[in-house]
């Protein structure tokens, strides 16, 4: 493996990172909160669907991320009406908003588009566009770094270069802030929280509203940054994917990133290595390969992780009298 | 429905409720359910059987109505049908592999004749379901199905991949070139197969860079994967990339116009997804074969149809789209070759024919 093999790698991981660094991040703020959110799945779909066919309609990849944001936050004010207003099981809202998400997108894009539940393919201004970072020309001739930065840090788009920064504000917000700290204590003990005269249900509507945004930014970097348009389900299980890279985390940002990246990288590595040869073994067959990941995950997720204790009142309704 | 239903009467529960009443809440529940379920089975039921006598059926494989290549190029075949008779027709895409038997039987049971099904998965359900139904003809396209009531169609795609591949390696500056298949199976290396030896027949030192989508039905419609693949290719050094992939085709061709290398298209014409970046498309005319069933309904001869170069089943398209791209005597270069296949002085070796390609 030379270094150019391990940039695009790299590059590829980049790219497939993404949308489970912004989904973890949307499940950190929620479950810290004390909300489990199994539907960021749905909260993604949803805001793929409707970034792409706004963007496909104005041809502007702005109005469209708006209308994506805007959609995952309503799905995740429904969700924070059920668990947090009525005290339902968060669980069971959160697979409802799945199965809704993945019905309505389909219904809506046949309605509109005819075809087939898919947008038209967005082109130009329809979707972001990779971004070439300044002095890539400047430092194209240097050995190393030209291409580890003109191939790998340079060139992808706008919503790649947003979802590092938000991972550093999500920790500064959530363990530097006066409002992260109120944010962890209502998912830990609201007892507490609602002692000290501040409303919990306030505090985890806030949380839901900000898990709604950044499943909202995930999405439409789905449909608008890595695809040109929206497909039926197309977000295929990475909200999933990013639970347990949550769960794998131990709900904190940091680790996040790294778990994120990685499942990145094992998708990236599966992409590229359909075929390996190993010298005295004979081809490595396709299908072990495609279920690399999965194999890797249940190796971590068993073996190298410890135990991951979720906050203590997660998942838990907070009832002020009984 | 009915997962979501009581999934919503929780959350009303959880609400109110204490835990007793929540027992018999839910019981009460269950039993008004199974009823109305019942009802809902019986009336779709009535529905279907009670839908127009012998109209022809059309089933969709997995990558859907609206993949711009293969099944939608069924569909258009099955909507010339209509806008020529100006009678209808029945569709259904399928969502899972369960349904393949049941779609079958249930146009079967309708009064469906013929019914039409795009894709070799069928195969085995059609084997099946065939012989229960011996007044009814089904059409098989892309497999065999040996029944006395079965019409199966198949394609020569080595031919007109035998072309595309040609183009490919005469047009790339690079001399690498990609290949990008959907789900791994004999039929879809019977198109890289025949896209190879056309490669290597115009240029032998020309290197092809093959990979496949997935292993399951899904990698029919994964284009965020065509388009990473497509990626890969042309890191890998590829400047001209041809998919056999359905919808997830969609991916490889925008990836390849991002890139600014040259797609190729397969299955419907797709020289019109992106102007000027798409180098052609292999056209399989499964339009023509749809239509034709329809056409001919119920009197549909059974047996084998394959439909090669010979009989413009398949070949390569050229339209104002591409014209740029190919130059005159490109053209008549492949015109030449697709008349010695013809007449057999070439000979393009079918990859399904013995499981295994003489080049690479």
């Amino acid at each position: 493996m030379d270094l150019t093999t391990i940039v695009q790698i790299l590059d590829s991981m980049m790219r497939l990172s993404t949308p489970l660094i912004f989904a973890c991040l949307a499940g950190l703020f929620s479950e810290r909160a004390g909300i489990f959110d199994i539907g960021l799945e749905g909260k993604m779909l949803a805001s793929a669907f409707f970034s792409a066919a706004t963007a496909a309609v104005t041809g502007s990849v702005l109005l469209g991320l708006l209308a994506g944001l805007t959609a995952a936050t309503l799905l995740a004010m429904v969700h924070g009406v059920a668990s947090i207003t009525f005290r339902g099981n968060q669980l069971i809202s959160g697979v409802a908003i799945n199965f809704l998400a993945s019905g309505f997108t389909a219904l809506i894009g046949q309605n509109w588009f005819q075809l087939g539940g898919r947008t038209p393919s967005l082109s130009g201004d329809g979707r972001f566009l990779p971004v070439d970072l300044p002095f890539v020309e400047t430092i194209a001739g240097i050995p190393f770094l030209g291409k580890l930065y003109g191939e790998l840090i340079s060139g992808h788009t706008l919503l790649v270069y947003l979802a590092l920064p938000t991972v550093l504000l999500s920790w500064w917000i959530l363990f530097r802030t006066r409002f992260g700290l109120r944010l962890r204590a209502v998912g830990e003990n609201p007892e507490a929280v609602d002692t000290g005269g501040l409303s919990v249900s306030a505090l985890r509507f806030q949380a839901t509203l900000i898990c709604g945004l950044l499943c909202g930014f995930g999405g439409a970097y789905l449909s608008t940054g890595m695809a040109a348009g929206f497909i039926r389900d197309m977000t295929a299980g990475k909200g999933f994917i990013a639970l347990a890279a949550l769960i794998f985390a131990k709900w904190r940002p940091g680790y996040a990133l790294c778990a994120c990246l990685l499942f990145g990288l094992l998708e990236a590595i599966a992409i590229r290595y359909q075929n390996i040869e190993i010298e005295g073994i004979g081809t490595v067959p396709l299908q072990l390969m495609q279920a690399l990941p999965y194999i890797l995950t249940v190796i971590i997720l068993a073996g190298f992780v410890g135990k991951a204790i979720p906050p203590r009142a997660g998942g838990i309704p907070y009832v002020k009298e009984r | 429905m009915a997962t979501v239903g009581p999934h919503l009467h929780f959350i009303k529960q959880g609400a109110r409720l204490t835990p007793r009443s929540k027992h018999e809440g839910t019981g009460r529940e269950l039993t008004m359910k199974t009823p109305q379920i019942l009802t809902a089975i019986l009336a779709t039921a009535g529905f279907i059987s009670g839908a127009a006598f012998a109209e022809p059926a059309l089933i969709y494989d997995m990558g859907g109505k609206f993949d711009k290549s293969f099944n939608e190029s069924a569909y258009t075949g099955a909507e010339r049908f209509k806008a020529a008779t100006g009678s209808g027709y029945r569709e259904i895409e399928l969502q899972s592999q369960a349904q393949r038997e049941q779609a079958i039987r249930r146009f079967a049971e309708a009064g469906n004749n013929p019914v039409v099904m795009t894709g070799f998965a069928f195969g085995s359900a059609l084997a099946k379901v065939a012989p229960e139904f011996p007044d009814t003809k089904f059409v098989i396209i892309d497999m065999v199905v040996d029944e006395p009531n079965v019409q199966s169609i198949v394609f020569k795609e080595h031919e007109g991949s035998f072309l595309v591949g040609y183009l490919a390696a005469e047009t790339s500056e690079s001399d690498v070139i990609g290949f990008v298949g959907g789900m791994d199976i004999p039929l879809i290396r019977r198109f890289a197969c025949g896209y190879v030896q056309g490669a290597k027949a115009a240029n032998p030192d020309v290197q092809v860079i093959q990979n496949m989508t997935g292993n399951e039905p899904t990698a029919w419609n994964d284009p965020v994967k065509g388009s990473e693949l497509t990626k890969a290719q042309v890191a890998a050094g590829a400047d001209v990339v041809y998919h056999a992939a359905g919808g997830t085709g969609v991916g490889v061709l925008q990836a390849a116009a991002d890139a600014g290398i040259l797609g190729i298209g397969v299955d419907a014409n797709q020289n019109h997804l992106h102007p000027g970046a798409v180098l052609t498309s292999m056209i399989k005319r499964v339009d023509v074969a749809v239509e034709e069933a329809f056409t001919q309904g119920s009197n549909i001869e059974p047996g084998i149809t394959v439909l090669g170069l010979a009989q413009d089943g398949v070949g390569y398209a050229l339209d104002e789209n591409n014209q740029s791209l190919i130059s005159d005597d490109m053209q008549a270069t492949i015109e030449n070759l697709r008349e010695q296949i013809i007449g057999g002085d070439i000979r393009v070796h079918d990859y399904v024919s013995d499981g295994s390609c003489p080049v690479s």
